[in-house]
Order: structure tokens, then C-alpha cells, then sequence
């Protein structure tokens, strides 16, 4: 891989056959960015490639011919498995409304915290804004007893409400950091316009605020979403019963009681995989813009 | 350049016009009711905050502080205790964190911690970077070979280490590569080998993670003067010498924040290994964040495990600082 920086196209390397002088040198690029980025490629997507392959096998196929083979057999018994005897489905829902919830909540919370810290003369807000940040970054471990131990004593400990809950105060930091950034720079004028037409906070908060910052809600939305759905220690740290897990938690149990039925492994763990990678196809744009936020040069 | 411009960097599309390159004053913040002729005195001036803009601010506060700031205060405090979250608890002072330093297994996990930081942090970053320079310039099937490298970070860590998992069965897709090659000497039981588990996972972790360093070194490409380093190729430097002389300089803002988020992220890894290894073989692949999880929640010992959770915190601690002062001088430049 220390090799791809050498394939940088180097001028008049290729030039021989670029299309006439209208190019800049520096456009040409010499085959090599293919040649080593091809084969890269294929070995990257290979694990997703073999996994979907298995997933389609045969328990049968798998046992006789092995987990690496080509298949011979096509069946969706591994799918239907995963989905019956794994009851994938349920934890598939109880994923879906942890997220859904926990987005909401979180980017609602967090707006309504940016735009109070971007817009008012609260005292000390800069350093509110950072202390709340400083929240995102510490490591979880250090919550996770207490948190346990904190929602038990609210009688809360086991639903997916003290799951939403925590996650909410989590990202919390973090997304009205990100949330602050952007309101801040929208133009002052818009203020005072809203204003003189006599607004209140309220008022320009939903007819301003919110319309405006939504490509920045877009791109939090898109990442938070990959976040939370993907999410495996705070489900294990709240959660005590099957029936409430959320998909990442239930399939290490599914391991459990499918431990040589690798088609049905295989099968559950991409269907987990299929809500985030819609969301990364949908929203390309919005999950990138979103990777970059709070990593400001 | 300003967190909303990164933050927004490739959103601005719907943004209002003109909200680039306004000139600010650093001032006074701006109320909403900024009083007309003179200024008002501090305490008259905090009081035009409306109401609801305090709840605005109240709430989600109160929402952090009791699920964030409260529960790290008590891990601190818990971790002087010995107690099984059953029995009364007993305050045993510092003899948690003496305990710990004579613990084989913490040991191994902080040198597990250790080797992970270096490993997933140096793999990821080298590769990131490569990927992203290689990538760098629009060209055909660029766009296609960025998302198959960063299309693995929607893949949640745990169905990351299921993956790997299966390509790591003794009968599985590495080691029939392997014979495919001829290099059959290096079979193995990848996950239940003591000596190659915990690289074994770190490859999967480092496959998932690349793609992520890229994106965020891609960004970095992007806002370097691409004139410095075509006056530096008139003057005869190759592009190797361009790349450490004139483009390296200018990543540093981007290195300092993947190195910290880096470092954060290794401290924080628990998913990967515990959906692969569950620590395991013999607790060999145990890192701190593992063992913390199995010391509370399966074998009870609250305390013991808060101490843990206290080095993490210990351990992490400067690079979150240096994370939030690099936000806290973008702020001030913005």
C-alpha cells in the first residue's frame, strides 16, 4: 500500500497521449493508479463479496465443500433461518426505534442547545459549548457502571427508553458543537429582519434556524444515524433481555446458537448491514460531509 | 478556516448567500434584543435572553450532565470501593488500582492497549493517507474506488468482526487464499491462535477504519494550495519531494485531529474485539476496554472495574485536551 503515493501522476509522464495542449500536464495519469487500485479494490470488497456468497449457500454445500468455496447450491434457508429461528426481524424493529428516537431526540436537544449558544449572550458559552463536547469524547467505559446502575435505580433499567436515553446525553456534545458552528454563520441579517418584524426566539428559531441549518441536520442526521444503528455497548450495558436487544446484540446471540451454521451467521450479519449501507447510499454526500465535521484543519 | 466552512464544506449548497467572508467583529456576542443607542451593563444585557432560550439551553445541559457528567463522577468515586453491586460496598481506598497493577490479565490488556493504539493508529493512517493522495485528483473509476475503501465504515464494528470471523474459520476464504498461493506454512487458526489473534483482529479493524482516515485526509488534500506544489514541480523537486516538502507541511491541522481521534477511538475499542474473541484465547486479545466490560457486568466486581475505567479515562484524557483546544483555536479564528 506505501506504494500508491509513488503512482501520483508525475508531469509529462503520460502526455504522449493526452488529447491536445487544452490539458494541464498534471492531469495526466499514468495506468499504475490502476493497476495497484484495481486488485485493492477487489480485496477490499472481497470480505462483503465471500460473506453475501456464504450467505446463500447451503448448510450442506458449507459442511461438505467448505466455508471458501464457490457456491454450488443457491437457498435462501440460510436468510429464513436467521429471520425465524433468530428472530432477527424483532431485533431489526427494536434497531429501527432506538434509532429513529435517539436521532430525533439528540438533534432536536442539540439544536435547541446550538441556538441558544450561537445566537444569545449566555455567559461563558464558549466554554460551555467545550465542556459539552468534552462529554462526547470521553471513553464510554467510564460511564457504563454508573449508567447501569443509574437507570436501575429509576426503575428504567432493561427498556429501550433508558437505551434512547443515554445515547441521547451522549451525543448530545457533540452534535450541538457541530450544530453551533454552522448557525453561527448564518447572516445576522436574517436576525434583525425577523425582528423588526417583531419574532420572538421562538418564532426564529422555527421559521430561521431550523430551515436553514437543515443541510447541517442532514449531514449529522445521516451520520448519527450509522452511529447509533451500529451501536453494541450501550445495548449490552442496558438492555438484560433477548427480546429487547437491538440487531448488533442479537447477533452475537444468534453466534451463539448458530455457531457452525455459517450461512445463517452470514445471512444475519448482512441483513444488519443493509439499513447503514442504505443510508450510506442514499445520503453519499451527507455521510461524507458529515465524516468531516469537528475534524477542521 | 472555520468549523462551519469544514462542518459545511460540501453542504453549502442550500445555505444563504453571502454568509461566506462576511467580515465579524469579535465583540460582544450578539443578543437578540441588542439594546439600539448605548450598552447596556452586563447584568442588564444577560437578562434580555428570553426564557425560552434558557430552557433551550437548560435542557439538553441537564440531559448531559445527568447522563454524561454524573455517571463519570461516580466511576471516580466507585472505583474506590470494592463491591459487587449486591453487598454493601467497602471503601478500599487505592487498593483497586495496587490490585490492578498486579493483575496479569490487566497487564496484558494494557499492553494489548498499547500495541492496538500503535498498530490500528499507524495502519490506518499510512493507509488512509496513501489512499487519499492516490485519490486525490478527479479521474476515472476515482469516485468508484473511494467508496469501495470507505464502504466498509457503515458496517457496524460488530458485523465487522462476524465478517472477519468467517474469513478466519480454519476452512475459511484466508486460509484457502493462502493455499491458493502456495504459502500453506502460513495457515492457521487465525482467532484461536494466542500469537496472530489479536493482529488477526486488528486487520478487520484497520479494514473498516482506512476508509474514514481517507475521507478525513481527502478533505485536508483539498484545502492545500495546489500552486505551492506546482511552483515547487517548475522548480525541478519530484513528486516525492513535493509530497513531504510541500504537502505534508500542510496536513498538520488534519494530523493533529486524526491523531487524536485516532488514539480516542483505540482506548474506546470494545466492539470488534468482543464480537470476535470475547478477549480471548486465554486473554490474549484482551484491551482495557474488554476487560473493564467483563470485570462489571460478568463477573461483578463494580469497583474493580471502575478502576479500570478510571486508567482509560486517565489515558485518554490528554488527547481529548489536545482534540478540544485544536476546536477551541478554530473558534477563536473563526
Amino acid at each position: 500500500m506505501t506504494t500508491v503515493p509513488a503512482t501520483t501522476p508525475t508531469p509529462g509522464t503520460s502526455l504522449a497521449g493526452a488529447p491536445p495542449a487544452v490539458r494541464r500536464p498534471r492531469r495526466a495519469r499514468s495506468p499504475w493508479l490502476h493497476v495497484v487500485m484495481v486488485p485493492l479494490t477487489l480485496l477490499w470488497l472481497s470480505p462483503i463479496v465471500f460473506v453475501a456468497l456464504i450467505a446463500v449457500r447451503s448448510f450442506d454445500d458449507i459442511a461438505s465443500r467448505g466455508l471458501a468455496a464457490l457456491p454450488a447450491s443457491f437457498t435462501w434457508e440460510g436468510l429464513s433461518t436467521a429471520f425465524t429461528g433468530g428472530s432477527l426481524l424483532r431485533a431489526l424493529g427494536n434497531s429501527v426505534v432506538v434509532t429513529a428516537c435517539t436521532v430525533l431526540a439528540s438533534l432536536l436537544l442539540s439544536s435547541w442547545a446550538a441556538y441558544a449558544l450561537s445566537r444569545f449572550a449566555i455567559p461563558g458559552r464558549k466554554s460551555l459549548l467545550l465542556v459539552m463536547l468534552a462529554g462526547n469524547l470521553l471513553p464510554p467505559q467510564v460511564l457504563l457502571v454508573p449508567v447501569a446502575r443509574i437507570s436501575e435505580s429509576l426503575g428504567i433499567a432493561d427498556t429501550l427508553f433508558a437505551l434512547v436515553a443515554v445515547q441521547v446525553g451522549f451525543g448530545i456534545g457533540f452534535y450541538t458543537f457541530v450544530l453551533h458552528g454552522f448557525m453561527r454563520s448564518l447572516p445576522e441579517e436574517l436576525f434583525e429582519a425577523a425582528r423588526l418584524d417583531g419574532a420572538g426566539a421562538g418564532r426564529i428559531y422555527l421559521r430561521i434556524v431550523v430551515p436553514l441549518s437543515r443541510p447541517a441536520t442532514a449531514a449529522l442526521a445521516a451520520l448519527a444515524t450509522t452511529w447509533i444503528f451500529n451501536d453494541l455497548i450501550w445495548a449490552l450495558t442496558v438492555l438484560r433481555s433477548e427480546s429487547k436487544f437491538p440487531v448488533t446484540a442479537a447477533l452475537l446471540n444468534l453466534m451463539g446458537g448458530y455457531s457452525s451454521s455459517w450461512n445463517v451467521i452470514a445471512a444475519a450479519s448482512l441483513v444488519a448491514a443493509v439499513p447503514t449501507a442504505l443510508v450510506f447510499f442514499l445520503f453519499q454526500k451527507q455521510f461524507v460531509s458529515g465524516l468531516l465535521v469537528g475534524s477542521n484543519k | 478556516m472555520t468549523t462551519g466552512d469544514l462542518t459545511t464544506g460540501d453542504l453549502t449548497a442550500g445555505a444563504p448567500a453571502g454568509r461566506r467572508g462576511r467580515p465579524r467583529s469579535p465583540g460582544p456576542p450578539r443578543g437578540p434584543a441588542r439594546p439600539a443607542p448605548a450598552r447596556a451593563p452586563l447584568g442588564a444585557r444577560l437578562r434580555r435572553v428570553p426564557l425560552l432560550v434558557w430552557v433551550f439551553l437548560l435542557v439538553p445541559l441537564a440531559v448531559e450532565l445527568f447522563w454524561v457528567f454524573w455517571p463519570a463522577a461516580n466511576s471516580f468515586s466507585l472505583s474506590l470501593l470494592r463491591w459487587d453491586g449486591i453487598t454493601p460496598a467497602e471503601p478500599v481506598g487505592l487498593q483497586n488500582f495496587a490490585d490492578l497493577w498486579s493483575d496479569p490479565i490487566f497487564r496484558t490488556a494494557l499492553r494489548n492497549n498499547v500495541a492496538w493504539v500503535v498498530g490500528f493508529g499507524g495502519l490506518s493512517v499510512l493507509g488512509g493517507l496513501a489512499l487519499a493522495v492516490a485519490l486525490n485528483k478527479p479521474g476515472r473509476g476515482v469516485g468508484l474506488y473511494r467508496s469501495a475503501i470507505y464502504l466498509p465504515m457503515v458496517v457496524s464494528m460488530a458485523v465487522t468482526g462476524l465478517f472477519w470471523r468467517v474469513m478466519y474459520q480454519p476452512a475459511g476464504p484466508v486460509n484457502a487464499a493462502l493455499g491458493g498461493l502456495g504459502l500453506e506454512e502460513l495457515q492457521r487458526q487465525w482467532l484461536a491462535d494466542p500469537d496472530v489473534a489479536l493482529a488477526a483482529i486488528l486487520v478487520a479493524a484497520v479494514w473498516r477504519q482506512v476508509g474514514y482516515i481517507m475521507v478525513l485526509y481527502l478533505a485536508g488534500l483539498k484545502g492545500c494550495d495546489a500552486t505551492l506544489e506546482e511552483a515547487a514541480a517548475v522548480d525541478g523537486a519530484n513528486a516525492w519531494q513535493r509530497f513531504w516538502r510541500i504537502v505534508v507541511p500542510q496536513l498538520r491541522g488534519v494530523n493533529t485531529v486524526v491523531f487524536a481521534v485516532t488514539v480516542i477511538d483505540s482506548l474506546r475499542t470494545f466492539d470488534i474485539v468482543w464480537a470476535m474473541t470475547r478477549g480471548g484465547p486465554y486473554n490474549t486479545t484482551q484491551l482495557l476496554s474488554t476487560y473493564m466490560f467483563q470485570q462489571a457486568f460478568t463477573a461483578g466486581n463494580l469497583g474493580y472495574a471502575s478502576a479500570i475505567a478510571v486508567v482509560i479515562f486517565v489515558l485518554a484524557v490528554g488527547f481529548i485536551i489536545t482534540y478540544l483546544a485544536r476546536q477551541a483555536r478554530a473558534e477563536e479564528e473563526s
